[in-house]
């Protein structure tokens, strides 16, 4: 993935302005920035969700401008989101088992959907993976905040991403659930790229391998967790203000 | 917490027990349903009632498949129960066609109108598509009340009985009402079988994903709006199925049949009986049609009653009836 002078505009308001990143193969990378820096306008337009007022996005090779949001995950692009974005009422294994389907059948109305068992299979694997294979019968709306988490994870996850965007994948959670998150994300760092956006400063210089920091809506540094920690204009802006995210 | 504590004190079997009965009414909800329909006209008060709950109960479950499946709530299916109802009409009257083909023309436009109506309607969410299908619905009931040289205006479409349906080797009395019950049934039940399969295809599985999140399923790879529209016309062409029906059945198409208050109706009943469950709409429209032909022996402002009963049930068991019955039996 790489995107080139990528700016947006919403209004009058510059909410992004001519960010250029590349990101390689097999890396996880973290994106920090104060609040309204732009880091979820960024995401959003990773994801297709925002389309950008200026500059290209590329992945691998492809110019992504005319793709319409439900393609990138058909191009291997699956993010989850911050706030807990999961199908209530379904099941747990429904949740992600609607997820696989979408690789297989989006519009057949006359088959069973019983005869995939393709996805069914595919769901199962996932939800053991993540931990919630005892609670697959049950409405996800039951689930504690930490699992539904993990249940948004495995739902980005069954579509078996070459890139992956986790928009705070700990928000809200305690230490304990934050450490088995961490563990997940570095479980699953050795097969895809995975893209972070992330508060937690301790978390993000131990579990990943290069940091963009953006700033205003523009870049203000990019490199490996050690730089970014020396880089004295970072330390003005982000690190020092806040003790507390240290 | 305390929910589970109760389900603990409540025998593992007697539970079980729940869980596998309601299973078993939903994999035999097809045969169930017709072997309810075999019985109704012998347990209601008079067949003319049974033949309003089958047709009423068509266009609730057609109705249902868009707003308890898929989540969009539509003020406009009258619009598409009222096309079928004078497509086919005009076709038996004014061309003399088989009723046969008359039935497909009824079907075909109003599956067509749900069409255009659902590329314009789908573009809006929440209230606002609400509006738009109200809006558009609105316009076909004017233009059939202007068009009256095909219509027939403010008195409805007359002048089309059908008596006797012609089939490859026999016929049948559409005049006796126990067989002309049993003719409509059979298009019904077909209705239903075809609803049930659309629910379990994977295609089922979709529009509930796009109801319970819209975003999500957008992100899962899915094609929101097309998905929608599908939904919408295949709602459209169920209200308009239910519409041939009542053409054929009443051998007049009322202006009504395309006014709001029909819409309305079809909203009543279908929350009435439980929105996104399988047999909920019928329940609700039997519910209701029953209520109707009891209280408006008492006094002529029967919906006074119904709608005192509708607003406690909306306030107090917004699962409807059908609804509530599941949870219950699924707490046990």
């Amino acid at each position: 993935m790489s995107v080139t002078n990528i700016g947006k505009q919403f209004g009058g308001l510059v909410a992004l302005k001519d960010v250029t990143a590349d990101f390689r193969e097999g890396q996880i990378t973290a994106i920090i920035g104060p609040n309204g820096a732009g880091k979820s306008t960024f995401f959003n337009i990773l994801s297709g969700a925002l389309k950008p007022s200026s500059g290209t996005l590329r992945f691998r090779g492809a110019d992504m401008a005319g793709v319409p949001q439900h393609d990138y995950v058909h191009r291997g692009i699956a993010r989850s989101y911050q706030i807990t974005n999961i199908f209530p009422n379904l099941s747990v294994l429904e949740n992600v088992r609607v997820a696989a389907q979408a690789f297989r059948s989006r519009m057949n109305i006359w088959a069973d959907r019983s005869a995939d068992r393709d996805s069914l299979d595919r769901a199962s694997t996932m939800l053991a993976s993540v931990g919630l294979s005892a609670r697959a019968a049950t409405p996800a709306k039951f689930l504690a905040h930490g699992q539904q988490r993990a249940l948004e994870i495995a739902i980005a996850l069954v579509a078996d991403p070459a890139l992956l965007l986790l928009d705070e994948p700990t928000a809200g959670m305690g230490p304990e659930e934050t450490r088995e998150m961490v563990a997940l994300i570095e479980k699953l760092a050795a097969q895809r790229t995975i893209l972070l956006v992330e508060h937690k400063m301790k978390m993000i210089l131990g579990l990943s391998d290069r940091v963009l920091v953006l700033h205003h809506g523009q870049l203000l540094a990019d490199g490996t967790p050690t730089e970014i920690q020396a880089n004295s204009e970072v330390r003005r802006v982000y690190l020092g203000q806040n003790d507390g995210y240290a | 917490m305390s929910v589970i504590r109760n389900a603990e004190l409540v025998p593992a079997p007697a539970r079980r027990n729940f869980a596998t009965l309601f299973s078993n009414v939903s994999r035999w909800r097809v045969p169930l349903s017709i072997l309810a329909l075999c019985i109704l006209p012998w347990v209601l008060p008079s067949q003319a009632l049974a033949v309003n709950v089958l047709i009423y109960g068509l266009v609730a479950v057609g109705y249902n498949l868009l707003f308890g499946y898929t989540g969009l709530l539509s003020f406009g299916h009258a619009a598409f129960f009222g096309a079928g109802a004078y497509a086919t009409g005009i076709a038996i009257g004014a061309f003399g066609l088989h009723w046969f083909i008359a039935m497909l023309i009824g079907v075909l436009v109003s599956g067509l109108l749900a069409t255009v109506m659902g590329v314009l309607a789908i573009r809006t969410r929440g209230i606002y598509f609400s509006m738009v299908t109200l809006a558009l619905a609105q316009l076909v009931y004017y233009a059939a009340l202007q068009a009256s040289s095909w219509t027939g205006g403010e008195n409805g479409l007359r002048g089309f009985t059908v008596s006797t349906l012609h089939l490859p080797g026999f016929s049948v009395n559409f005049l006796d009402p126990l067989v002309k019950y049993y003719a409509i049934m059979i298009v019904v039940a077909a209705a239903l079988w075809f609803v049930s399969r659309v629910l379990s295809s994977p295609f089922g599985a979709v529009i509930e994903a796009i109801r319970e999140n819209e975003t999500r399923a957008r992100a899962c790879g899915y094609d929101v709006e097309r998905t929608k529209l599908l939904s919408f016309i295949l709602s459209g062409i169920l209200c308009g199925l239910a519409g041939t029906l009542s053409a054929m059945h009443l051998s007049i198409v009322p202006l009504d049949s395309l006014h709001y208050h029909t819409s309305g109706l079809i909203v009543m009943m279908t929350l009435l009986g439980g929105a996104g469950s399988f047999f909920g709409p019928f329940i609700g429209a039997l519910a209701f049609l029953s209520m109707e032909d009891i209280f408006s022996l008492w006094t002529s402002n029967w919906q006074l009653i119904v709608g005192v009963i509708f607003i406690l049930f909306v306030l107090y068991l917004p699962k409807g009836i059908w609804g509530t019955l599941i949870s219950w039996g699924k707490s046990r």
